[in-house]
């Protein structure tokens, strides 16, 4: 399966991985919901840090579609938080 | 619950192609674009094939069919020959209807073979405006990451320039610290002039010169003194040592004073 990461590029991982990053990515996104800033910048990282050990990262010329996003290193909450919006990731 | 990822990943599928410009990455954009032009080629390519296919599929219906046709010929031709021309006539008029069919599968066939032609031909036309596009992305792309440098190279020359302003501002500092201390010592020269500061340095008059000029005030006060002195005994404007050296007309009043001093 292929995870970008937003502003960084892509990386494909075997689907034996994607227990432990679920379990992070939840871990997420209850932190996300219930406003814990501090947990989900440490989540954030650690779950992008298990896509780059985990991963091997596509070619900058690589064209395959990304099953899952993840949000950039440096992204808030709020940013992330206003990306699942009712909006949307991108306005429009 | 869909985690963070997943959530993502299905909105940017939904959203992306409604507003590519404005994503958060144009490099993402370009790609996602240019997967969706391969999308639209892999149809028309699956397209060009189905036409293809059915052609085939009519070829071996018309080969079916004309086959069937060359045996009812020779099957009305064998009942000529054996005297039956009810059978001939029977044969024949089967032929007559297929031969129809043969047409008409023709005429099917002439224009598949036209929209094959044409699918093709916008196949092709289609390929080499995605790999135009291509190009463009990875153009694009490279000029994107180009810009980022840049804008990184700029943010490092504006840490320098901040750092040379400070030393501009350091320069300035000495600068006007000199100039303020210039003004402070001229401002000093003029009190010590003035006599407003005693003058620590040792630059004050020497003892001798301060005598001898409390010897010259004084004798200036003296010579002074003779002068109206000798105005109000006779009008003589002629100082009282002049007087007194050069001439023994002076009068008897002013020898006492002269020779009093």
């Amino acid at each position: 399966m292929i995870v970008r990461i937003m502003g960084e590029g892509q990386w494909k991982l075997a689907d034996s991985h994607f227990a432990e990053l679920n379990a992070l990515d939840d871990e997420l996104l209850e932190e996300m919901e219930s406003g814990d800033e501090a947990g989900f910048r440490r989540t954030l990282g650690a779950l992008l840090d298990a896509v780059r050990r985990m991963g091997s990262p596509l070619p900058d010329d690589a064209l395959e579609p990304s099953e899952l996003i993840l949000p950039a290193p440096d992204a808030s909450l709020a940013e992330v938080r206003e990306m699942l919006s009712d909006d949307g990731l991108i306005p429009g | 619950m869909s985690g963070v990822m997943k959530r993502m990943g299905m909105i940017f599928r939904a959203k992306a192609n409604k507003a590519l410009d404005r994503a958060e990455d144009p490099r993402e954009t370009l790609d996602y674009s240019y997967q969706k032009q391969v999308e639209l080629l892999q149809k028309v390519r699956r397209g060009v094939a189905d036409v293809a296919t059915s052609r085939k599929r009519l070829e071996l219906q018309l080969t079916q069919l004309q086959g069937q046709s060359a045996k009812l010929e020779e099957q009305g031709r064998k009942a000529l020959a054996l005297g039956r021309e009810d059978l001939a006539r029977e044969a024949l008029t089967r032929r007559s209807a297929l031969q129809q069919q043969v047409s008409d599968l023709e005429t099917q066939h002439r224009t598949l073979q036209g929209e094959e032609e044409k699918l093709t031909l916008a196949s092709q036309r289609l390929q080499a405006k995605v790999d135009a596009f291509r190009t463009k992305k990875e153009t694009i792309k490279a000029t994107y990451t180009a810009a980022q440098a840049q804008t990184r190279i700029g943010e490092a020359f504006s840490g320098i320039s901040e750092e040379m302003g400070d030393v501009g501002m350091a320069i300035q500092r000495a600068e006007d610290k000199t100039a303020q201390l210039q003004a402070r010592a001229g401002a000093i020269d003029e009190l010590l002039a003035s006599g407003a500061l005693d003058d620590p340095t040792g630059m004050a008059k020497d003892d001798i010169t301060a005598e001898l000029d409390r010897l010259s005030s004084g004798s200036d006060v003296e010579l002074e003194l003779q002068r109206m002195k000798a105005e109000l005994s006779g009008g003589s404007a002629k100082p009282a040592i002049e007087g007194g050296a050069s001439s023994q007309s002076a009068q008897p009043q002013d020898r006492p004073d002269f020779h009093k001093r």
